[in-house]
């Protein structure tokens, strides 16, 4: 967990929470409330168009909205918002890609390290160096959520992580979250597969129009 | 050598080819012989007002006056620009980036060619600066619109790749760098091919103006030549005002992409 700055602490705020939401809303959805502990998953269902991916976009701070979310005793408002973004990582369900080649979107001095990931995903050893038009939806799917561990952010945010994927990638990727989790990564996810949930959530909330909802 | 000029019946002449467009639309059954008319009509009047307000403003000589007719024209052109693009910030936002990329761009090169180059005295001398400014505001148009359309087309298109930079911890500012490049880039093309072409493939309206009217070819290349790097000139500086400011009003001081300020 390492060390904390804990000035501006509510009371109400174990020392185990890293993420917590007051009052978040926007003008489509919310108010929202959450606390997610440090390497716990919190796991979101609902139907489509409910404001799952709002609620996230939310936090990540990608949609104008009102209210405060903290990070390990931090207001987000402290900080730039690119700042926040690195802390509080979302990846889309919709991967997006700026430069033609993958390795383009990586450093390059971290190139082992995002073979290391790609292949713990079940991705071929030549996705590096493929033209991002060549690839799968499920290809880039994971090729965006290694984009996003690789800095290895306190929260992730994911949305739908795998939704184009087969079962034995499906699998890859939760082991792999499981295993973040295991070392202080702290996972909000948005899905619609209940046994998804089930296995990465310890805490469960279902989206309906615009409101979490225990189920 | 004088300039020749023209007699209403010179022009009847020549007006006489209206009437034959209008023929082969009817032969042809083009259905645009209305619309030929119209236009033709339009043209005349247009002109000719222009060509009364010009010589009223000459007659006044006062730089107030002078400043008030560029800046109805720099308008007419912001209007221009803001109605070119397919996709539309809500508002007037169109129109305020219209008017500033071309206003500026303008102002700039007209003021700069007056001062240094031309130097007609005093150098704010309407002969000179309504006319420069006009083919200036021609040139930037075009380079403002181009970019903005370049600009406002590609941020929708391009939008989770924007977003995916903004959430891996990518500034606005970066993410948005490559659309920006671009729209820039859309905006200078067509004064590179303007440069290319002159001379080979299309001989300058000013410079044949300037022929027609008596003046030495050499001379009148030489102006050509000030007014191609007043047109690029002005034309980058549109294209770099139009393209900022545009990025700038789709974000908020949380460096978010703000679509929803289009409509």
């Amino acid at each position: 967990m390492g060390e904390r700055d804990t000035v501006g602490l509510d009371k109400e705020i174990s020392m185990e929470t890293a993420l917590l939401v007051k009052q978040l809303r926007s003008a489509f959805a919310g108010p929202f409330e959450l606390e997610l502990g440090t390497g716990a998953c919190t796991a979101i269902t609902g139907p489509s168009g409910s404001g799952k991916s709002l609620f996230l976009r939310m936090i990540a701070d990608l949609d104008p909205n009102q209210g405060q979310v903290w990070l390990n005793g931090r207001e987000r408002a402290s900080l730039p918002a690119p700042a926040w973004r690195r802390q509080a990582s979302y990846v889309s369900a919709e991967s997006g890609w700026w430069a033609d080649v993958v390795i383009e979107h990586f450093a390059a001095s971290r190139r082992s390290e995002v073979a290391a990931l790609a292949a713990r995903l079940g991705l071929r050893a030549d996705v590096l160096d493929a033209p991002i038009a060549q690839l799968s939806t499920g290809e880039k799917q994971r090729l965006s959520l290694v984009r996003a561990l690789l800095p290895s952010p306190p929260v992730l945010l994911l949305d739908e992580p795998t939704g184009p994927l087969d079962e034995q990638s499906v699998t890859r990727v939760e082991a792999l979250l499981h295993e973040r989790m295991a070392t202080g990564t702290s996972i909000l996810l948005v899905t619609h597969d209940p046994n998804q949930a089930e296995r990465l959530g310890s805490q469960h909330y279902r989206m309906v129009a615009g409101r979490l909802e225990t189920p | 050598m004088t300039p020749v000029l023209l007699t209403p019946l010179d022009i009847s002449i020549a007006a006489s080819l209206i009437i034959l467009d209008a023929a082969l639309s009817i032969w042809l059954r083009l259905r645009l012989h209305r619309q030929i008319a119209i236009a033709a009509a339009r043209m005349v009047v247009q002109l000719v007002a222009i060509g009364y307000v010009l010589r009223f403003i000459f007659s006044l000589n006062n730089p107030a006056a002078t400043l008030l007719l560029v800046l109805v024209m720099v308008l007419v052109a912001a209007r221009e620009v803001a109605a070119r693009p397919e996709r539309r910030f809500k508002g007037h936002t169109n129109f305020g980036i219209g008017f500033v990329s071309v206003g500026f761009a303008t102002f700039v090169t007209a003021i700069l060619a007056l001062t240094t180059a031309i130097r007609p005295q005093p150098w704010f001398d309407p002969h000179y600066a309504i006319p420069l400014a006009g083919i200036i505001l021609g040139s930037v148009l075009n380079s403002a619109s181009l970019s903005l359309d370049s600009f406002l087309g590609s941020v929708r298109r391009e939008r989770q790749a924007i977003e995916a930079r903004l959430s891996l911890g990518d500034s606005y500012r970066e993410a948005i760098a490559p659309l920006v490049r671009e729209a820039i880039r859309r905006g200078l093309l067509p004064i590179i091919n303007q440069m290319s072409a002159a001379g080979v493939v299309t001989l300058p309206g000013i410079m044949t103006g300037q022929i027609l009217a008596g003046l030495d070819p050499l001379e009148a290349v030489k102006y050509q030549i000030l007014l191609m790097f007043l047109l690029s000139g002005g034309s980058g500086l549109s294209a770099l005002a139009a393209s900022y400011l545009a990025a700038w009003r789709l974000t908020d001081e949380r460096q978010r992409l703000r679509l929803d300020r289009l409509r």
